[in-house]
C-alpha cells in the first residue's frame, strides 16, 4: 500500500511516539490498534449509477457502492492470493478440473432468507451466465458444469485447466445473487433491482435519487461483531469543486477515487489528518484508450487509427490533464500485470508522422463525433486536448456531451464512433483483457463489452488458445496477440490510470484488498 | 438623421457604451488576426499567471490554452448567439404581436393565452430543458434563448399595434381598399420599428447572459469557445488561478453594460418628447 501522509502528520506521529511509547500512531495499517465499532462515514462517489443491481450493472460507482451489499465467494489481498469470503475454503482437484468450494453455513440474505449452494448455483450458472460480460464468456467457454454437492458445497468442473478462474470471484465478477428473488422472473425488470438484497455486512436503506445512498450495518452478518461501521452514506454531489469543498469542510470523510478531481488531490493532501493512497486497484489495473467504433469510414481503416495515435501526445495527457498521476500505455495489457510485453512498438508523439499516414489513410476530411465521457471535467478536458490535437493533424473532431445513461445507451448500441473509455484488467488477460477484442464479445447492450466491433480470428485464436494453456508458454502467446493488437489498433490505449483516494486518517484499515473501496466496509473502523 | 445622433450624443452614458460595443465588436472580427490559431489549442505551459511571459497577457488555463486567445474568440460566438438568438425571438415575436393586435378579438385571446403560456414558465429552467433535449449545440442553443424571449415582443407590438390601428391614415389606407397584409406590414409595423429596436440592444444583452449561464452548467455547445464556458472551466480552480475566469467575466460584464447603455441611449434618440421631459 502506497501511503503518502504529510510532513506536519508524520513530525506530529512522530512526537507523539517519542513522549510516550503507549501512543497509538496515526498508521492506519497500524495492526496493533483494537478495532473500535460505531459511527458514521460519508463517502463522495461520482457520477450517480444507474443502478445498484450488479448482477446487471458493472460501472464503477455501481461496484463501489453495491460492493458492500453483495458478495461473492472469495477476496483477494493486494497481492492478489484468494481470501475467503462466502466460500469458507476450496479445493482445487491435481488435474487442475475441479474445484470445490465449500460455502459457510448461517449465512442470511438481507431478507432474512438463508444463503445456500442453490443460490450460487443460479447466480453462477443461471444469472450471470446470461447477463454478465466477463462471466459470460468465461462460463460459457470454460466451465463444463456447476453443481451443488451438498447444501453448502458448490463444485465448478472445467473443461481443461484454466487458471484465471480462481481471479473470478471478486464481488464485481460474480456476484451472488439471490435466487428466491430472481429466479424465473425477468432479470432487468425485476422490481427488486430497486432495493438490492445481498449478503455483504452493509444493508440497503434508501436512494435519495440525485442525493445519496444510505447503507446500514448488517446486523446479522455472519463475522462476529463486524462491520464496524454503522451507516455509510455514499453521496452525489454532481461538481467536483463542491465534493472537494464538502471533504474540506468534513462533510464528506472520503473522496473515492475518480470523484476528487486529480488536480485537486495534492491541495487536499496537505492538510491535516488527511491520507492519499493509489493502493486498492490491484485486481482492476484500469487502462483507459479511446474507443473507435471500427465498423465504417475511416476509423475502419488501419492507417487512420495509427495516425490518430500518433498524433495523440499522451505525456502531455498524463502530465497535465491528469497532473502527473498514471503510466503512458502502450499494450492491450497494462504494465502492472502480468503478461505485459515490453517488446512491441511504440506510438511516440509524432504528428508530423501522423499527417503522413492521415495523408496515406482513406480519411477524407469528414467531420467525426466524438462522445464525452460524462465522468467529469477532467475527461471533459481530456476530450478537448485529444481534439486538439487531432485537429492539429487535420482531422475535424466535434465533441458531443450526453449523460451517463446516454453514453452507455450510445456505446451499448454501437452508436457512436469515438469516446473515452477504461476497462478494468482483473489480474489475467483472460479475463479483463481478451473481452474488448475478441469477436465473441461484440455484443449489445453493454458499453463494456467489444463495442468497438473489431473482429480478427487469429486474435481471437490467440486469446483462447493462451487461457487454457500451461503458464509457461502463455508469455509467448499473449506476446504474439499484443503485437497484432498493437499493429491494428482496434483502440487507442491512452494511460494506465491512477486513481487515488483522499480520506481521513482515523478512518482505519480502509484499503485491505486487491478492490480498493468496493469492498471496504467489513474491516473499516473509525479510530473515535 | 443628425437630429437622431445628436439626441444619443447626448446621453453620455450611451456614448461609452458605444465605444465598448465598438471594442468588443473589433475583437470579435480581429481574433482570427491576433490568434489565427484556435482559441482550444494548448500554447503553452499551463496555469501560466497575466503578464508572467511575453504574448499571454491574460495568463493560460489549465490545459496551457491561451485566455486572451479564448476571451477574443469568445466574443464573436457570444455576439453572434445574441444577434441571431434575438433576430429569431424577432420572427417570432413580432407577427403574433401584431396579428393579435391588429385583429383584436377572438384571434387576440388565443395568441395572449399562448404567449402568456411561455412567459410563466421560468425562462432560464425552460432553456435548460430545452438545451438538454435538444442536445447542447449552436442550434439548439440559440432555439433555446429565442424561444424564452419572444412572449415580451409579442405585447410589446401588440401594445403599439392596438393604438396605432385607429390612427387616421390606418383608417385612410383601409377607406382606399389596401389589403390587410399590406396595411400591417407597410403603415402599421414601420411604426413599431423605435420601441422595438430598443428592446431587442437590451435582449442581445441578456442572450448572452443566458448563453453564458448554460455554457457555466456544461449545457454549452462543447466546440465553441464562450465566455460562460471559460468561466465554467475555470471556476474549480478559482483560488489558484483567478485568471482563467476573471476575463470572461469582465468581457460579459463590459458587453451587457455597453448594450443596456446603447438601448437606453436608443431610447432618448427615438423617444425625444420622453427624454426631455425625463431629463
Amino acid at each position: 500500500m502506497i501511503q503518502k501522509k504529510t510532513g506536519r502528520a508524520l513530525a506530529s506521529t512522530a512526537l507523539a511516539l517519542l513522549l510516550s511509547a503507549g501512543v497509538v500512531a496515526m498508521q492506519p495499517q497500524d495492526a496493533k490498534a483494537e478495532p473500535q465499532r460505531g459511527g458514521t462515514v460519508q463517502l463522495a462517489v461520482t457520477p450517480e449509477p444507474p443502478s445498484l443491481m450488479l448482477g446487471l450493472f458493472q460501472n464503477g460507482p455501481t461496484q463501489m457502492i453495491a460492493g458492500d451489499i453483495y458478495e461473492s465467494l472469495l477476496r483477494y489481498d493486494t497481492d492478489l492470493t484468494p481470501q475467503p469470503s462466502l466460500a469458507e475454503s476450496w479445493e482445487i482437484s491435481d488435474d487442475q478440473l475441479v474445484y470445490t468450494f465449500t460455502l459457510r453455513e448461517g449465512v442470511l440474505w438481507h431478507d432474512g432468507e438463508p444463503f445456500t449452494a442453490d443460490d450460487v448455483v443460479f447466480s453462477l450458472d443461471v444469472f450471470l451466465r446470461e447477463v454478465h460480460p466477463r462471466w459470460r464468456p468465461t462460463v460459457n467457454a470454460q466451465v463444463a458444469s456447476i453443481e451443488k454437492t451438498g447444501d453448502y458445497e458448490v463444485t465448478i468442473t472445467l473443461n481443461e485447466p484454466f487458471e484465471p478462474i480462481m481471479l473470478s470471484f471478486e464481488v464485481g465478477t460474480t456476484p451472488i445473487i439471490p435466487k428466491h428473488i430472481y429466479e424465473g422472473t425477468d432479470y432487468r425488470t425485476n422490481e427488486m433491482n430497486s432495493t438490492p438484497i445481498g449478503t455483504g455486512p452493509m444493508k440497503f436503506v434508501e436512494w435519495d435519487s440525485g442525493s445519496y445512498v444510505h447503507l446500514e450495518r448488517n446486523e446479522d452478518y455472519y463475522l462476529e461483531g463486524r462491520p464496524y461501521i454503522d451507516e455509510v452514506y455514499y453521496r452525489f454531489i454532481p461538481d467536483a469543486a463542491s465534493r472537494a469543498v464538502a471533504f474540506e469542510t468534513g462533510t464528506i470523510d472520503v473522496l473515492t477515487g475518480g470523484s476528487v478531481e486529480i488536480f485537486d488531490v495534492p491541495r487536499l493532501e496537505a492538510q491535516d489528518n488527511v491520507c492519499v493512497t493509489t493502493a486498492g486497484w490491484e485486481l482492476f489495473a484500469p487502462h483507459s484508450w479511446l474507443a473507435v467504433n471500427v465498423r465504417e469510414g475511416a476509423l475502419a481503416d488501419k492507417t487512420f487509427r495509427q495516425a490518430m495515435m500518433y498524433a495523440i501526445d499522451r505525456e502531455f495527457a498524463r502530465d497535465v490533464v491528469w497532473s502527473g498521476f498514471g503510466t503512458v500505455a502502450n499494450s492491450p495489457i497494462s504494465s502492472r500485470t502480468l503478461f505485459h510485453s515490453e517488446d512491441l512498438h511504440e506510438y511516440t508523439y509524432d504528428p508530423d508522422r501522423a499527417r503522413e499516414l492521415v495523408a496515406e489513410s482513406s480519411y477524407d476530411g469528414e467531420t467525426l463525433e466524438f462522445l464525452v465521457m460524462p465522468y467529469g471535467e477532467t475527461w471533459t478536458r481530456w476530450a478537448e486536448a485529444t481534439r486538439q490535437n487531432l485537429e492539429d493533424v487535420g482531422i475535424n473532431v466535434n465533441l458531443v456531451t450526453t449523460d451517463v445513461a446516454g453514453w452507455s445507451e450510445r456505446l451499448g448500441t454501437f452508436n457512436f464512433q469515438l469516446t473515452h473509455n477504461f476497462l478494468y484488467q482483473y489480474g489475467d488477460p483472460a479475463l479483463g483483457v481478451s473481452r474488448s477484442y475478441v469477436a465473441s464479445n461484440i455484443v449489445e447492450g453493454n458499453p463494456f463489452a467489444n463495442v468497438m466491433g473489431y473482429a480478427n480470428e487469429e486474435v481471437d485464436a490467440l486469446f483462447a488458445e493462451a487461457a487454457n494453456a500451461p503458464s509457461e508458454d502463455r508469455p509467448a502467446l499473449y506476446q504474439r496477440a499484443q503485437e497484432i493488437l498493437v499493429d491494428e489498433l482496434p483502440v487507442l490505449w491512452m494511460i494506465e490510470m491512477d486513481f487515488p483516494t483522499v480520506y481521513r486518517c482515523d478512518l482505519q484499515d480502509f484499503i485491505t484488498t486487491a478492490i480498493g473501496v468496493n469492498d471496504t466496509f467489513r474491516d473499516a473502523w473509525l479510530q473515535q | 438623421m443628425k437630429a437622431f445622433f445628436k439626441r444619443f450624443a447626448r446621453n453620455k452614458g450611451a456614448v461609452i457604451g458605444l465605444i465598448i460595443l465598438a471594442i468588443i465588436l473589433a475583437a470579435a472580427v480581429l481574433a482570427p488576426y491576433f490568434y489565427p490559431t484556435s482559441p482550444w489549442r494548448m500554447v503553452t505551459r499551463p496555469f501560466l499567471a497575466p503578464m508572467a511571459m511575453d504574448g499571454y497577457w491574460l495568463g493560460t488555463d489549465a490545459l496551457g490554452r491561451d485566455v486572451a486567445s479564448g476571451v477574443m474568440h469568445g466574443a464573436r460566438v457570444s455576439l453572434i448567439i445574441g444577434l441571431v438568438s434575438t433576430l429569431t425571438a424577432l420572427a417570432i415575436g413580432i407577427p403574433i404581436g401584431a396579428l393579435a393586435g391588429y385583429f383584436g378579438g377572438l384571434l387576440d385571446d388565443a395568441l395572449m393565452r399562448f404567449t402568456e403560456f411561455f412567459q410563466t414558465i421560468p425562462a432560464f429552467a425552460l432553456a435548460i430543458v430545452i438545451v438538454a433535449i435538444l442536445q447542447p449545440s449552436l442550434f439548439s442553443i440559440v432555439i433555446a434563448i429565442a424561444i424564452v424571449s419572444w412572449p415580451p415582443v409579442a405585447r410589446l407590438v401588440r401594445g403599439e399595434v392596438l393604438s396605432l390601428r385607429s390612427r387616421e391614415y390606418v383608417q385612410a389606407a383601409v377607406v382606399i381598399g389596401q389589403s390587410t397584409p399590406r396595411i400591417i406590414l407597410t403603415q402599421v409595423l414601420p411604426n413599431t420599428i423605435a420601441p422595438i429596436t430598443v428592446m431587442a440592444s437590451i435582449m442581445v444583452a441578456s442572450a448572452i447572459l443566458l448563453e453564458s449561464a448554460l455554457s457555466f452548467l456544461g449545457l454549452g455547445d462543447p466546440n465553441m469557445m464562450t465566455w460562460g464556458y471559460m468561466i465554467g472551466a475555470g471556476r474549480t480552480r478559482l483560488i489558484e488561478a483567478w485568471w482563467i475566469s476573471f476575463f470572461p467575466g469582465v468581457a460579459i460584464f463590459l458587453t451587457v453594460l455597453a448594450l443596456n447603455l446603447v438601448g437606453e441611449g436608443l431610447n432618448d434618440a427615438l423617444n425625444p418628447r420622453l427624454s426631455r421631459e425625463g431629463g
